[in-house]
């Protein structure tokens, strides 16, 4: 417990330290995320340390309210996520230094940086050792209020101001559900520690209420639809590597709080619970990718791909939920297992996409893919690790996106076990919607790295980029490392996470991993079965023998380079090219009623002599915006201001309604002490 | 040990078998079209031809470009290797099952696709974005045709799935009807044939995924060609393994690998016939007609999944 | 549970054709040409001959041959070729239906077929034919046809659709108690018949008066002032 305790005291530290530091010093820099990074190896040993406890291991902390002390507790659950935590935090805190250096001689202080990015990561490892709901909730404010100053920190541009805002607002809408939730706990169980609430009679009604309560409230930090419209306003306006760690872990948090409700608190869960998630998750899932698809701002198509895949983990949630209802523990562990690997690969890849986004961003200062192009030649290390988390996340073999992938599909593949037809029915089309998801991924990603690092490039500040530092690109190359071994390694990740299904749902996963490192086979090893290390063997191996065959004549005539193929017109240059928006065009066009979209061709045509005229400029305008936006939130914004609007008219200015008022008061409080 | 040689050994049958599997449509087509016919191995001194040849590399491009052909090489080589051809319960089939096997052409798509849009063309990208849209409208149908076979067959690794339509007899399900004629429709949008794509067109802006492979020359090509012909034959011997297994060897001996080879090769011959004849006979869709085609596979998967809860169970 | 690997080969004919029938119906609901509609329609009823036929060599009630034939000579061959030759009369044979939103009716189309199986489940229990898994078939099959009813605007599409759904009864009949007295199964086919001309006669009196064969023209009984 020590050890995690050491985690946020190490990351208050860093606040503490950025507060002290002068503005252009690197020697500062370096000590806070110094600071930072050694929080994060606290926190990743300390988490690894609760995965394999026999026992879970608590503590109490005298901060708080006198009569109510802080609880604290490390069980395989809490170590996974601060693990987790710990897991970006390094490689985030090797590539702040260089990062965080343009920011010296800008507007705004870099120390408002330094300090709430340090309170951000001790909120969040507080909210995953809290063991009661008031530090839970003490600590869910910290990392509430720390990520709005940090996403309002470029506030000199209104769209950031307004992002933040919309963040702040959404924010406490889910803090309020999730307090709500915990009150009804509390209620039932007559105290605020999770014990208490555990051991609470919980009948169906109750429980879930609290389990919609906690979907709505977690939901909305989590980024689910249709409450996400924050996520793809508020992660690109934050810097980049602070995008890496809420987009990386603060929506783990949130994954967190809700399995430590669904799965934890609340004893017996109903089938509906599991349908509810796996709804939620199912259309998260494809309207995420959808939208992601249409953007070419690229942090903000990365926003998007987080909707998208915490949609995924929620339907591996929601799987487990349901198997849990249905008596099916093994496959309960399965579910969960494999929404919990889903966890930390989305963590490892997201942070990683993010961290390489923001590479560009420093050295080239663009966010729009239209203006990129051609950046492997110009930064080739980005290039290769910004590859490897293409790869990954469009669930490819052998890195780690496909293992979760796979796992959550084999889940599925038992649904015959189910008793209600219906069910059987129509989650297979959950499944093939996952599995469009996942393709729709793929070409997004596709339309990513081909642009972004591909072909030729598109303006100015992009031709003449530059490699980042030696810190930012350790820090990609970490984590690409990370992906790879999560992916090859896949049966010792699941050995570890088994201890978190067996506290969870009581079932044990040891089949899956009965037959050795190489093989994993999550059912039984004649029904799946996937080698991940032969994998990566073979296509290395077979490519490999085949490249040595042509050795001697790849020295005897070299590879020539010439111009591509031009049709014989000649002048290729960079707008000639296929731009994001014209590779997602089919789809656009294929889906067309997910999105609102506005598109606008005009022609100016030059002179206008007799029958003979030519348009010599041609506009293009696309738009394509949220439908979501237009029919949930901006009624429900009329709404309040209409009712806000009606509360008022209890203030009319005149002297005679405010004694009737006080009267009135007085009559109703007389009644109620009789 | 004797497995592993063994499998090492079908494997080599099998992408040794490919370019031959390409020949023989390839004949039935020009047959069909009253056309004169290459001789049946016109495939292999095809690829004999583009081995010896040199590479001539865009200069626009990358190292991606150089090493997409290993890699997608690399992936229809390991695939071959988990497809049961000849004998079931080889070492290899449990390195994936069939989800992994659509992951494995999914990887060498990607990688194809991000050659394609290396050079910075227009072509390039043209056949990329087809071709991810048209694979992503192709995924779900095919996953519904793998689902609805597990819920029956209780697996999705091949040798296990052989094993039980074997043991059971002939029996006349419903959704298999359903699901073989959807994989077959699947097959031909993924392996880029008529009706979706035309692999012998010569028009730049029909083309698809021709378009990705445009910049290829030499070594490079003869790789993505022949893992082409081994996606091709992979996509035959899935559906025969799946809905007609019967013949293939589940002991290891020389008459019965002897027989399983036989079987297999005949039945591929009839399903290449079957892809001739459908290929002269249909169109090629406009690309915005694809999406409906694919869209009554996914019908036939979902009517499959349905005719099994609604008529076999029970 | 009884899975279909124990049953004899003839019952698992039966279910197949049972599938291939709510194929048909799917397609119905598909296709925007008045030829091919009935062309699909006229494939439905030869299905549902054969399942008729292969229901009576399976138990062996010889009365429902009967009602093959009469099937198979009223609704594969006679009416769809009434149907077609008023197609060609009325000229209507080159037009095309435009369906709104086809991907939202299939999975309207597919919901319904979800739903009678959901509905039929207790009959399903209680029922001891070996037919009795196809009882939710021949419920989806009327529910489809009342399906395309609704979302087509061709007087013709609806005509077919009316047909389909008497397909579907019929289905149902055979399916669940292995068809219906001789008496009303011929005087049920009897009136289909003449429903058939009667539609023919409608038809021409329709175009005669409105000029055309869209059934939202006839809207005049509405309170709108237009």
């Amino acid at each position: 417990m020590n050890l995690a305790l050491l985690a946020p005291a190490l990351a208050i530290a860093s606040t503490v330290m950025g507060l002290l530091v002068p503005r252009a010093g690197a020697r500062g820099r370096f000590a806070v995320f110094g600071l930072l990074g050694l929080s994060g190896l606290a926190a990743l040993g300390a988490g690894i340390d609760g995965l394999f406890a026999e026992t879970p291991r608590l503590g109490q902390l005298p901060l708080g309210l006198p009569w109510l002390s802080w609880h604290l507790r490390l069980d395989p659950l809490s170590g996974f996520f601060l693990s987790l935590i710990g897991l970006v935090l390094v490689p985030v805190s090797l590539f702040g230094p260089g990062y965080t250096r343009e920011f010296i001689h800008g507007r705004n202080a870099p120390a408002v940086l330094y300090v709430f990015t340090g309170l951000f990561v001790a909120g969040m490892q507080l909210v995953v050792l809290a063991d009661d709901a008031f530090m839970f909730m003490v600590a869910w404010e910290v990392m509430s209020l720390a990520s709005y100053f940090l996403v309002a920190f470029e506030h000199q541009h209104a769209a950031n101001r307004r992002a933040a805002f919309l963040y702040l607002l959404m924010a406490h809408v889910g803090a309020l559900a999730i307090l709500l939730g915990f009150g009804v706990l509390a209620g039932l169980g007559g105290g605020f520690t999770f014990d208490a609430m555990r051991a609470a009679p919980q009948g169906i009604g109750w429980a879930s209420i609290v389990f919609a309560l906690a979907l709505t409230g977690f939901g909305v930090k989590a980024g689910l639809v249709p409450v996400h419209a924050w996520l793809p306003e508020a992660h690109p306006a934050a810097p980049s590597h602070v995008s890496a760690l809420m987009s990386g872990v603060m929506l783990k948090v949130a994954v967190y709080g809700f399995v430590r409700f669904a799965f934890d608190l609340l004893s017996v869960p109903h089938w509906g619970w599991g349908v509810a998630a796996l709804l939620a998750g199912s259309v998260s899932a494809l309207l995420g990718v959808l939208y992601a698809l249409m953007q070419h701002d690229l942090k903000r198509l990365l926003a998007y791909h987080s909707v998208e895949n915490i949609g995924i983990i929620f339907i591996g949630l929601g799987l487990s939920l349901l198997f849990t209802a249905s008596g099916a523990p093994l496959l309960a562990a399965l579910g969960l297992v494999a929404a919990l690997y889903h966890t930390v690969n989305h963590a490892l890849f997201k942070a990683l996409l993010f961290l390489g986004a923001g590479a560009i961003l420093h050295t080239s200062h663009e966010r729009d893919m239209e203006h990129m192009g051609g950046l492997i030649h110009r930064m080739p290390h980005t290039a290769l690790c910004f590859l490897v988390g293409c790869i990954s996340i469009s669930a490819l073999p052998p890195f780690n996106g496909f293992v979760s992938e796979w796992l959550t599909f084999q889940t599925f593949l038992q649904v015959s076990l189910l008793e209600s037809g219906a069910l059987r029915a129509i989650l297979p089309f959950a499944a093939a919607l996952l599995a469009l998801t996942g393709a729709l991924a793929a070409a997004c990603f596709v339309k990513v790295f081909g642009v972004v690092f591909l072909g030729l490039p598109r303006s100015r500040n992009v031709r003449h980029a530059r490699e980042v530092d030696r810190g930012m690109r350790a820090a990609q190359a970490c984590l690409a490392c990370l992906c790879l071994l999560f992916g090859v390694f896949a049966v010792p990740v699941v050995d570890a996470l088994a201890p978190i299904a067996k506290m969870l749902v009581g079932a044990d996963l040891a089949h899956a991993t009965a037959r050795g490192w190489l093989w994993l086979t999550p059912v039984a090893p004649q029904v799946a079965s996937y080698s991940a290390p032969l994998v990566l063997a073979g296509i290395a191996l077979a490519g490999g023998i085949i490249s040595l065959t042509r050795h001697r004549q790849r020295r005897v005539h070299p590879v020539r380079r010439a111009s591509p193929w031009d049709c014989g017109f000649g002048g290729l240059g960079a707008r000639m090219q296929y731009t994001a928006t014209a590779f997602a065009m089919p789809i656009r066009r294929i889906f067309e009623p997910v999105w609102q979209i506005q598109e606008q061709v005009e022609r100016t045509t030059s002179d206008a002599g007799g029958d003979d005229e030519r348009a010599t400029v041609i506009h293009y305008a696309l738009h394509v915006d949220d439908r979501l936006w237009k029919l949930l939130y901006e009624p429900v914004a009329r709404w309040i201001h209409w009712s806000a609007r009606q509360a008022t008219r209890i203030q009319t200015g005149r002297i005679r309604t405010y004694l009737i008022h006080s009267f009135l008061t007085l009559l109703v409080l007389l009644w109620l002490i009789t | 040990m004797i497995g592993w040689l063994l499998a090492l050994l079908q494997t080599l049958l099998f992408i040794a078998s490919a370019p031959l599997l390409a020949g023989w449509i390839k004949r039935l087509k020009c047959g069909l079209e009253n056309r004169a016919a290459p001789p049946v191995w016109q495939p292999y001194r095809d690829l004999a031809r583009l081995f010896g040849k040199n590479v001539v590399v865009a200069d626009t491009t990358s190292w991606l470009f150089r090493l997409a052909p290993y890699v997608i090489f690399g992936a229809a080589v390991l695939a071959a290797s988990v497809v049961p051809l000849v004998a079931t319960h080889l070492p290899t089939s449990a390195i994936a099952d069939v989800i992994v096997l659509v992951a494995f052409f999914a990887l060498a798509r990607f990688f194809q696709a991000l050659a394609a849009l290396d050079a910075g063309t227009a072509f390039g990208g043209m056949g990329a974005s087809r071709e991810m849209t048209i694979a992503s409208l192709a995924e779900p149908a095919m996953l519904l045709v793998v689902f609805t076979f597990a819920v029956t067959a209780n697996t999705t690794n091949l040798s296990t799935a052989v094993d039980h339509t074997l043991g059971g007899g002939f029996v006349l399900r419903p959704s298999f009807i359903f699901i073989a004629l959807a994989l077959l429709m699947v097959a031909v949008a993924e392996t880029g044939r008529i009706p979706v794509d035309n692999p012998a067109t010569h028009l730049e802006l029909t083309m698809i995924h021709e378009a990705m492979v445009l910049e290829y020359s030499g070594r490079h090509l003869a790789l993505i060609e022949w893992a082409n012909q081994t996606k091709l034959m992979i996509y035959g011997v899935l559906f025969v393994d799946l809905f007609i297994p019967w013949g293939i060897a589940y002991e290891i001996s020389a008459a019965n690998v002897a027989i399983g080879a036989a079987a297999v090769a005949a039945k591929l011959a009839f399903l290449g016939l079957v892809l001739a004849i459908s290929e002269t006979v249909m169109a090629k869709l406009r690309l915005f007609r694809v999406p409906g085609y694919l869209g009554f596979a996914f019908m036939l998967g979902f009517l499959g999944m349905l005719s099994h809860v609604i008529l076999e169970v029970g | 549970m009884q899975s279909l690997d124990f049953l004899p080969l003839y019952d698992q004919g039966i279910l197949v054709l049972a599938a291939l029938v709510l194929f048909t119906s799917f397609a119905l609901l598909g296709q925007t040409r008045m030829f091919g509609l009935i062309t699909v329609f006229a494939w439905q009823g030869g299905l549902l001959a054969a399942t008729t036929a292969l229901v009576a060599y399976s138990t062996g009630q010889r009365h429902l041959y009967v009602s093959a034939a009469l099937t198979l000579g009223l609704k594969a061959l006679f009416i769809p070729w009434m149907l077609k030759r008023f197609v060609i009369r009325l000229g209507i044979r080159h037009e095309v239906e435009v369906l709104g939103r086809h991907a939202l009716v299939l999975i309207a189309g597919a919901a319904l077929v979800v739903f009678s199986y959901y509905v039929a489940l207790p009959i399903v229990r209680l029922s001891t034919l070996v037919t009795r898994n196809a009882i939710a078939v021949s419920l989806a099959i009327v529910l489809l046809s009342m399906l395309l009813m609704i979302t087509r605007r061709q007087a013709l599409s609806q005509v077919v659709g009316f047909m389909a759904i008497e397909n579907g009864l019929f289905f149902a009949a055979v399916v669940s108690t292995f068809g219906m007295p001789m008496v009303v199964e011929l005087g049920i086919a009897f009136d289909v018949l003449v429903a058939a001309v009667l539609f023919g006669v409608f038809f021409f009196q329709l175009r005669d008066t409105i000029d055309s064969l869209d059934v939202d023209r006839l809207s005049r009984l509405t309170e709108n002032v237009d």
